[in-house]
């Protein structure tokens, strides 16, 4: 069984300087009671990896505008003004990478892989310091793995083992991430028993879970 | 630009699109072309944050929170779409399963190069799927205004912009014209009924070989 827990209780080890990767595309999918937790908790100089920077009013994109994140790793900031001043102003590192290549570094961390050759990228800045790796005669970049501290994710439904399932356009990053960080939060907005949910529906494997929390935007 | 333009653009745009193909549209100018898929053909869009089969907006008050396109919009699903994760997503756009990727751009260049996510110091929004899309899709369409709002050449001899990718644009459907990049430059095929070679030329800071017969849309 993992721990049940409140989304206060689940970010209780938090600490200044910690990596975490959010599920989420555009706040779609996003642990929202869990970015409240950390705001109210205080904790800062986070690096935060996710695919966006969400929106200035939303989940992950209030942590942004509360100066509470160092180094943003993502694919995109458009939609959140403060992401740009910061970056701008050197107030926050941002590193952006290209969503597929985001989610192939994850996936390669999670599955033990030493990272990724991928065509993206190729002839742009995102090449820059990087390894070019020639396979059969056509060019790759090398993409190395990203891991963090915490992952925090969003569900529809989890149950008691961990075992999770993110429906729809929500599911995005969520069960990439999981398989990528040492502590693996998931915030749902059901918890069931085992059994409960249809082992066909499970996206995300209670393998990877170790708390789970009830609430978020679905409840 | 004005609407009855944008419209020319997509129903261009929806013409090029295959029967039995999955394609891409671009968050802006290039979703309208979902409003002008041809009804004699299975075309089914995919949404890079997780599925196939995306459809129109939903009614007001019927919205679902985990649906939204990839611009975080609410959407619809229609009946015969599938949802994945962010891996599957971008395998589908990276191995060569998607057919066509429309998208905008700040500038093109005779080489098919594309530039469409920064302008250092100014914008920068970011990536997001483009590079990925650029590179992985089998065609490469962009969709765009001729110029730009100080009226100068968006289609130019080389990109002065950050590239998105090199060599991966294959048409490019302006206002104006319809201009496909060759091994040999970029051939002017077709001119907007209302415009003319002179000022699609004139307009374009680009060299453009002329097609042998160029066509009105």
């Amino acid at each position: 069984m993992k721990r049940i827990c409140t989304a206060k209780e689940a970010v209780q080890d938090v600490r200044d300087g910690a990596s975490i990767m959010v599920g989420g595309f555009m706040c779609c999918g996003g642990p929202s009671g869990l970015m409240d937790a950390l705001l109210e908790k205080g904790v800062k100089d986070l690096t935060l990896i996710c695919n966006d920077a969400g929106l200035p009013d939303k989940g992950i994109g209030k942590l942004v505008v509360a100066g509470r994140v160092k180094h943003l790793i993502a694919s995109h900031i458009g939609l959140n003004p403060a992401a740009g001043q910061k970056m701008h102003s050197g107030e926050m590192k941002v590193e952006l990478v290209p969503q597929g290549t985001l989610a192939e570094r994850i996936r390669a961390a999670g599955a033990g892989l030493g990272g990724v050759l991928t065509p993206t990228g190729l002839g742009t800045e995102v090449e820059k310091g990087k390894r070019i790796v020639e396979v059969d005669g056509k060019q790759f970049l090398l993409e190395t793995p990203l891991r963090a501290d915490f992952a925090m994710l969003s569900a529809n439904e989890a149950d008691r083992y961990g075992n999770a399932y993110v429906a729809k356009s929500a599911r995005n990053f969520n069960p990439i991430m999981a398989m990528a960080s040492d502590r693996v939060i998931v915030e749902a907005a059901r918890v069931v028993e085992p059994g409960q949910i249809d082992p066909d529906r499970v996206n995300i494997p209670c393998v990877f879970v170790t708390d789970v929390v009830r609430g978020g935007r679905h409840g | 630009m004005a609407e009855d333009k944008r419209v020319r653009i997509a129903r261009r745009i929806a013409r090029e699109l295959p029967d039995n193909s999955l394609v891409n549209l671009g968050i802006g100018m290039p979703t309208l072309v979902a409003d002008y898929l041809p009804k004699d053909k299975t075309i089914l869009l995919h949404s890079e944050n997780g599925f196939i089969g995306l459809g129109p907006q939903p009614e007001a008050g019927k919205e679902d929170l985990d649906l939204v396109n990839a611009g975080g919009k609410p959407v619809t699903m229609i009946p015969g779409g599938c949802y994945f994760d962010s891996a599957m997503s971008f395998a589908i756009i990276r191995g060569g399963h998607l057919d066509v990727t429309v998208l905008g751009a700040l500038e093109v260049d005779e080489e098919g190069n594309l530039a469409n996510y920064m302008i250092p110091g100014k914008m920068v929004p970011g990536m997001g799927g483009a590079m990925d899309l650029v590179v992985g899709a089998k065609k490469v369409i962009i969709s765009m205004e001729h110029v730009n709002k100080n009226g100068a050449s968006k289609i130019l001899p080389k990109c002065t912009l950050p590239l998105t990718a090199r060599k991966e644009v294959d048409l490019i459907v302006t206002e104006l014209a319809v201009i496909r990049v060759t091994p040999q430059g970029l051939v002017l095929e077709e001119v907007a009924e209302d415009s003319s070679v002179e000022e699609v030329v004139s307009k374009t800071a680009a060299k453009l070989k002329m097609a042998p017969q160029i066509g009105r849309f």
